[in-house]
């Protein structure tokens, strides 16, 4: 049986010198295969005389089995160590960018007037658009702003002809929305405005978001609660303050302008605001009886309220931008700061 | 308007810190703009005399000159001003005195010690103007600080008022504002009316009665042409930010910034006739006061005398009958002449005056009497004569008054949204000079003569609001109805179409509306436009139809700031003139250039092609139905002809994609390929409602079929053929490969299409997708000569 011992022997010390899978199922197949070693011991078990027959079975069954035994051990590890060796050759830096393709980003414009649609949005303001060409009527008379009212020397009009011109506030969607909807109304209504002046502080073109509500018992108190509401949430400032100055335009009566405590300085006083403590912000009113006559309108059963917000101004407050001229240059190291 | 602080306190007094008044002012809507102090700080200038003066032993133009101060010893000082001399009462800085800019020390000129300054305005800052040395009255104490002695202790208030308050524009609308939200007294100046002290008249006649109902004029003979304004009145003046020209100019605009009545003085004997209010004649011409000439219209009101226009009505007067330094006899003229009429006629000149300021946003139609007799007073004070009988012509028809207007007491809460109590709305309207007449459900109400704002309603809650004070009355949250806003399924927002951009890489970019002619016409050659008839520059003056232009200015803008890759985009209203019509689409368009991707370790960097460009106009396109597009080879002359395409929607092109034409590049001299798309927006924001079709529950099969074509057939023909068969298996068909090279010969190409079948009621067997698969091929060999390679 020495014959055995020493095969269990030399099996033990192959198996462990195999250093991979292929060698060891060649090993496997060496001993334990249908011609291996261990196969023919058994078929020789018939050689022997009866009474050994049983015993040597059971031995070389043992061997059998314990090659076996180490076989998958050897087995195992290898798995392993074939595993461990994937994975360190396919350890990448993953310090390296991923593919994908690079964002772009929005005008900060758009932001700010995304941001302040979407807020009045939540109270169930419309987007309403108008033409950015046009005409007297809807631009001014309309507006109780007749030919050479004093008001108009403050719009610094761009005209076509003595009829068609560029419109100088984004006001004529309150009329032209009037024309064609029944109150109850809420509109928001941003675009492009254009005005004919140009210098450190004004682009002939810009930015409007104007505000209508027309309903039953609409009040200056229900407006000047909105636009506080609002411009706290627009600057995300709960203690922001705001007041309500008298003013003038000729579509809205009483008039308000709007100044906040300044979001740069909180009402210290610094360069932005002048060291007033206060920033104009916006213009506001009770829209003027005349509107209502112009639109057709019942003014005894409806009130309603009107407002006006800058945009670039807004964008200005809200990102620190300080030079106006940069919105319209499209530089691409001042958009990229808004992505 | 600029007014002083001091002055107004004359008027009205409140207890008020400047601050606390400048805030009320604010806050009553009368818009301090800026406050600032009437004089930079200086110290140790003091009122002196000049006791001696005598010329420099060695210097012409010097003057050494001996001083009382009041300091007891007599002060030897150089001077180099022409306008010393002995007897003159000066400003002067002792050594010491710290001047705006400079301190004042001891010092030796050409030889001669000099202990001291006599001042200019200019050195003190209180004017721009002038040379020598300022010059005080003979009854200037000597020795009192000069600021003490000229009140510079005062405090200059810049008002914006807004056009509707008219009646502020003088010192005494502004008192007005402060007694209304005050609990003072009054003080106003007591006008004294001057008699007539000679019979001397000049007739008047009014011509338009309706742009001029009421004129008030008066003779004053003799006066002394030598005159001076005095010092207090030229300070005034000149804290309103009014220049002193002559005691006659000088009075006028002094009444003027006290009681808000534009005034003018004509030297009489430069007269004809009398006055003539009434239209200018056809090409009639003035010579302004300011020397320019001006060719009136006739719907220009003048004032003539009976053989020319000498003023142009309430806005400049004429050079040629103007008060001079020899005139002794004047005719001054105090006018009313309606808002509405005298609206915009200085602007239709190119002119603006303090005087057509006031009368296009109305002045009190009360007040021109006072105004004229206390410019009379006034006047006669500094340059004597004698004044004749006050002339007077008026239309009484024709001078506006203010209406009744009825307020009712429930219109202001719901206005205004708080409860006012009957007594305080009367005591509000009462303090503002309103008359009353209560009556059950509120009041019927006339505002006095000065204020043109008020004619509705809705004008007398904002006063009722503006006195309280709008940041005393608590907002409310939304009491209106709550609606849901509207929220379309079917409707692709600009913000989608935005970021589908954005996640592609594509920074939002904003141009102007208006373009150059010059890139119009290389951009959009062959196009109509709409131009601005005042545009800023003429290179933004004619309107875009196409954003392109702005895009690709933008683009080389980055690119000339060493940008690799720039991707830019922008939505906007375009303008394009169709016959009379004028239609405002709303356009997206981008405009790329440089690497298609940013460099990157992942691979190497490719230049943007074609398909890049296409690929983005699609990905727009794909947020509604990218299968409603079809795209053709265009014939745009802006863009590459073997690169570019036609977008057609409906049958209509809505736009266009494609590398600009190497001519136009040339033209813009931009020396990279620039990549371009534009499309209108409409047809990208429509989307159709899903509606659910049935999955089929069979495995679907995928054949593919190399063709070899001509190299002319395009993709879409191929793909139209296989859709128009109308097989009912076929789900999907694509194109996989397009190959051209050695191997593909004779001018074709080879193109895979890869074919997508499925059946709806059972699983397709061989045969169905042979009888499928030799239908396209026989129909694309019929149509196309396409044969399986």
């Amino acid at each position: 049986m020495s014959e055995l011992h020493s095969l269990l022997q030399s099996a033990t010390q192959a198996i462990k010198a195999a250093e991979d899978l292929a060698s060891l199922d060649q090993l496997r197949v060496n001993y334990l295969g249908k011609k291996g070693d261990v196969t023919a011991l058994l078929k020789n078990l018939g050689k022997l005389p009866g009474d050994q027959r049983r015993e040597a079975g059971q031995q070389i069954n043992q061997v059998k089995q314990a090659i076996a035994e180490l076989l998958e051990q050897r087995k195992e590890v290898l798995n392993a160590k074939q595993i461990e060796a994937q994975l360190k050759a396919e350890t990448v830096d993953v310090t390296l960018p991923g593919r994908h393709v690079d964002r772009g980003g929005l005008h900060p414009v758009t932001l700010t007037m995304t941001r302040i649609e979407k807020m009045f949005g939540k109270l169930g303001f419309d987007v309403a658009v108008g033409p950015e060409v046009e005409d007297d009527f809807h631009n001014f008379e309309a507006l109780n702003i007749p030919a050479h009212h004093p008001a108009r020397a403050m719009h610094d009009t761009f005209y076509f002809d003595a009829k068609t011109l560029l419109r100088t506030h984004t006001s004529p969607v309150q009329i032209r929305t009037l024309e064609k909807q029944q109150p109850p109304v809420r509109v928001i209504a941003p675009g492009r405005v254009y005005r004919c002046d140009s210098d450190l502080t004004h682009t002939p073109m810009f930015h409007q978001v104007e505000g209508l509500l027309v309903d039953e018992n609409v009040s200056f108190a229900d407006l000047k609660g909105t636009l506080h509401e609002f411009l706290k949430m627009f600057f995300e400032q709960d203690d922001l303050k705001t007041r309500f100055r008298p003013s003038y335009f000729p579509f809205t009566e009483p008039s308000m302008e709007v100044d906040i405590s300044c979001v740069m300085c909180e009402g210290e006083g610094c360069r932005v605001c002048s060291h007033t403590g206060w920033l104009e912000i916006l213009g506001c009113g009770m829209v003027h009886p005349e509107v209502f006559k112009q639109t057709g309108m019942d003014n005894d059963k409806f009130t309603a309220y009107a407002f006006g917000i800058g945009v670039e101004r807004m964008a200005m407050l809200r990102y620190g931008v300080n030079d106006l001229r940069l919105f319209f240059e499209n530089d691409l190291r001042f958009l990229q700061q808004f992505a | 308007m600029k007014i002083s602080e001091n002055w107004l306190r004359e008027w009205a007094n409140p207890e008020l810190y400047t601050d606390q008044l400048v805030s009320q002012l604010t806050m009553a809507g009368l818009e301090v703009d800026s406050v600032e102090s009437a004089a930079p700080e200086f110290t140790q200038v003091v009122v002196a005399e000049v006791i001696a003066c005598e010329k420099h032993p060695d210097a012409d133009k010097l003057n050494v000159c001996q001083v009382n101060d009041g300091s007891g010893e007599p002060v030897q000082v150089v001077c180099g001003a022409k306008n010393v001399r002995a007897g003159l009462k000066v400003a002067f800085a002792q050594v010491g005195a710290a001047l705006p800019g400079f301190k004042i020390k001891k010092a030796k000129l050409r030889g001669v010690e000099s202990f001291g300054m006599i001042c200019s305005e200019k050195e003190l800052q209180l004017s721009d103007a002038g040379d020598g040395i300022m010059e005080l009255p003979q009854s200037a104490p000597v020795g009192t600080a000069l600021a003490d002695y000229l009140d510079l202790n005062d405090t200059l208030i810049e008002i914006d008022l807004t056009p509707n308050r008219g009646d502020c524009l003088s010192i005494e609308g502004v008192a007005r504002e402060v007694y209304a939200n005050n609990d003072i007294v009054a003080t106003p100046v007591l006008v004294t009316d001057v008699e007539a002290q000679i019979d001397d008249v000049f007739s008047v006649e009014l011509g338009n009665t309706q742009a001029c109902p009421h004129y008030i004029g008066r003779v004053i003979k003799g006066i002394d042409p030598k005159a001076e304004t005095p010092l207090w009145m030229k300070e005034k003046l000149r804290r309103s930010g009014l220049r002193a020209i002559s005691p006659v100019v000088d009075v006028t605009n002094f009444v003027m910034m006290e009681l808000g009545q534009p005034m003018h003085g004509f030297d009489l004997n430069k007269l004809e006739g009398g006055i003539r209010v009434r239209n200018a004649e056809a090409g009639e011409k003035i010579t302004l006061l300011d020397g320019s000439e001006v060719e009136c219209r006739e719907d220009t009101l003048v004032i003539a005398d009976h053989k020319q226009a000498v003023a142009m009505a309430g806005i400049m007067g004429g050079l040629d009958s103007s008060v001079d330094d020899k005139t002794t006899d004047v005719f001054l003229e105090s006018a009313f002449f309606t808002p509405s009429l005298i609206a915009g006629k200085a602007r239709s000149y190119g002119l603006h005056t303090d005087s057509s300021h006031r009368f296009e946003r109305g002045v009190d139609p009360q007040l021109q009497r006072r105004a004229l007799q206390r410019a009379t007073f006034l006047l006669q004070d500094i340059v004597g004569g004698k004044a004749g009988p006050v002339i007077e012509q008026s239309a009484a028809d024709d001078i506006p008054d203010t209406p009744w207007v009825e307020l009712r007491h429930a219109r202001i809460e719901r206005m205004l949204g708080i409860t006012v109590e009957k007594p305080q709305v009367e005591q509000i309207l009462q303090k503002l000079d309103m008359s009353l007449d209560a009556f059950d459900a509120g009041w019927r109400v006339k505002a006095p003569s000065w204020r043109f704002d008020i004619n509705i309603e809705a004008d007398l809650i904002e006063e009722v609001g503006r006195i309280i004070g709008y940041d005393n009355i608590p907002g409310k949250r939304e009491a209106a109805h709550v609606a849901m806003a509207s929220f379309s399924e079917t409707r692709i927002s600009l913000n989608q179409l935005r970021d589908t951009l954005v996640t592609r890489g594509y920074y939002e970019a904003i141009t102007y509306s208006f373009i150059s002619p010059q890139l119009q016409q290389i951009l959009h050659p062959g196009q109509p436009t709409l131009s601005l008839a005042n545009p800023i520059s003429s290179d933004m003056s004619e309107m875009r139809t196409r954003l392109i232009p702005g895009l690709i200015q933008a683009v080389v803008h980055n690119l000339n700031r060493q940008q690799p890759r720039p991707r830019l985009f922008e939505t906007g209203l375009c303008f394009v003139p169709e016959g009379k019509e004028l239609q405002q689409r709303n356009h997206i368009a981008g405009v790329i250039s440089g690497q298609s991707e940013k460099e990157s370790w992942l691979s190497a960097s490719q230049e943007v092609d074609f398909y890049d460009i296409k690929g983005d106009a699609e990905s727009l396109m794909a947020i509604s139905d990218l299968s409603a597009f079809t795209f053709q080879p265009s014939g745009n002359e802006i863009l590459h002809p073997g690169q570019s395409a036609e977008i057609v929607f409906q049958g209509e092109v809505v736009g266009f994609v494609g590398a600009l034409h190497p001519n136009v590049l040339k033209s813009l001299d931009i020396d990279q390929k620039l990549y371009v798309f534009e499309l209108e927006t409409d047809c990208l924001q429509q989307k159709q409602l899903p509606n659910f079709r049935e999955l089929s529950r069979f495995p679907s099969i995928r054949r593919d079929l190399a063709l070899l074509v001509d190299q002319k057939i395009t993709a879409r023909e191929l793909m139209d053929c296989v859709k128009k068969l109308d097989e009912e298996i076929i789900q999907e068909v694509f194109v996989f490969d397009v190959y051209t090279g050695k191997e593909v010969i004779n001018n074709r190409k080879s193109v895979a299409l890869g074919l997508i079948l499925q059946g709806f009621s059972r699983t397709l067997n061989d045969k169905d997708v042979e009888k499928t698969v030799s239908s396209v091929l026989q129909k694309l060999q019929e149509e196309y000569d396409a044969v399986l390679r």
